[in-house]
């Protein structure tokens, strides 16, 4: 639970507190940045889960939230965020928030649902003064299926920091975007250019070295160490790692 | 009686020091490529399956950046770039088609060598900083999560960099025959140099 004292007018404090936690996005962009495949999986109800025997604990989703929900545990190095009780909606239960809540500050049901009850919650908040008064559902990220009704809906703001207009970071779509497969066509290009360019031009070779095979063995191999001392010229002068060996 | 001459090009610690960067950077290189895109992630089979691998490419990837401190300080100076370097850049094009005749001597490295040896030492030096920005979970709690995102992608940007270096290098390696000797042997031939490095050649053998 996150909680803020506010002033949204001068003189009119307000405690504002909201349930932190993984909003389900529609675009999650933990499941863009995550390089494991299956480690987070959106189901086709909108749920985001992670399943840990997947993950490898890089701590990308960390990063690629826009949200910052996810943490990597320090039991395990796994990341672990809120699941929205998949297991429990799997089989037709409610998550345990809802079903534990007393106050029925928490609804779950279809999208469709929770949008046409926010929709009579927003008008009985208007009726008391709030004219600002909205579903928190961001397009930036698709939607989510995780919708807060606001009372400052203009200010998401004043709730302990939500963003106004969450988005997956440019940077984290842009690499997992146009730059990843751009960056693989450049690499096994180098590797399939670099044949067909041998392919086409063929071996630098010295011609005049002489072929063992052609020639037949030397008698005698000489290693030259180093240029003679006398003779190498005083300002290239080289320090004592290219002195003559042994 | 015949005497066939070779060349000292590298000594024996420099070489080793060499090989021990390449394994690294293949070891490093296989295993960040496992989680560079889903495709590869089958990569990860090689180094014990996923957290493992998570767990042992920051330390591949150091070993392979504290080996090449090694080698940058034994070459960076004769990998400077001079007036000469850019003649040659501006007709490697022709090399590229087999022409070597319109290129400058050069001594023990070219212009396209060095250039390489750049791209390594200014992609090796990137990936060590920002590896360590989050290199979970020892070092990735000092960072705040904007500076984690700018260093994910600069480290992966980097490594594009420093592999397609690399394939450069392999590649110059095989094309032109005769030296790779110089790192699996520690020589090369008198014909190779007088061809490839006239000018080193002209230095190592002066006088004799």
């Amino acid at each position: 639970m996150k909680f803020s004292e506010v002033e949204p007018e001068a003189g009119k404090l307000e405690w504002l507190i909201r349930k932190d936690g993984c909003m389900h996005c529609d675009d999650p962009g933990c499941l863009k940045s995550c390089p494991s495949p299956g480690a987070i999986v959106k189901y086709a109800n909108g749920i985001v889960d992670f399943i840990s025997e997947h993950c490898v604990g890089c701590g990308n989703c960390v990063t690629g939230c826009p949200f910052d929900v996810p943490r990597i545990s320090k039991a395990d190095n796994k990341a672990y965020k809120c699941s929205l009780c998949s297991d429990r909606v799997g089989v037709g239960l409610e998550p345990a928030c809802v079903k534990a809540c007393p106050t029925g500050a928490l609804h779950f049901g279809t999208k469709e649902d929770m949008h046409e009850y926010a929709s009579e919650r927003i008008v009985d908040l208007k009726e008391r003064g709030f004219s600002n008064a909205g579903v928190y559902d961001p397009a930036g990220v698709g939607g989510t299926h995780v919708m807060y009704v606001l009372q400052h809906a203009d200010r998401p703001g004043l709730y302990a920091g939500l963003p106004k207009d969450p988005q997956i970071s440019p940077l984290v779509s842009l690499w997992k975007g146009a730059a990843k497969p751009l960056a693989m066509v450049a690499m096994i290009g180098a590797v399939v250019g670099s044949f067909f360019h041998y392919m086409k031009v063929g071996p630098i070779e010295a011609k005049d070295d002489a072929d063992p095979k052609r020639d037949g063995e030397a008698d005698d191999v000489v290693v030259i160490e180093e240029p003679p001392a006398s003779a190498r010229p005083a300002q290239s002068a080289e320090p004592a790692r290219d002195a003559p060996r042994a | 009686m015949t005497t066939r001459y070779l060349l000292r090009r590298y000594r024996d610690a420099t070489r080793l020091n060499h090989w021990f960067v390449a394994l690294m950077f293949f070891a490093a290189a296989l295993s960040g490529l496992a989680f560079f895109h889903p495709a590869l992630f089958f990569l990860t089979n090689l180094f014990g399956g996923g957290p493992w691998t998570r767990i042992l490419h920051p330390f591949m990837g150091l070993l392979m950046v504290l080996g090449f401190v090694f080698l940058f300080f034994t070459m960076w100076r004769e990998n400077l770039l001079d007036r000469t370097d850019r003649e040659w850049i501006v007709n490697a094009p022709k090399l590229l088609q087999g022409d070597k005749s319109s290129m400058p001597p050069v001594g023990k490295y070219n212009a396209g060598q060095k250039l390489v040896f750049w791209a390594f030492g200014l992609s090796l030096l990137l990936l060590f900083v920002t590896g360590f920005m989050f290199w979970s979970p020892w070092f990735v709690g000092y960072f705040p999560i904007l500076v984690r995102r700018i260093a994910v992608v600069v480290h992966a940007a980097s490594a594009v960099v420093l592999i397609l270096s690399v394939i450069t290098h392999v590649y110059a390696a095989l094309w032109v025959k005769g030296s790779i000797r110089a790192m699996t042997r520690g020589t090369v031939t008198a014909g190779w140099a007088r061809l490839n490095h006239p000018l080193w050649y002209r230095k190592m053998t002066r006088g004799e």
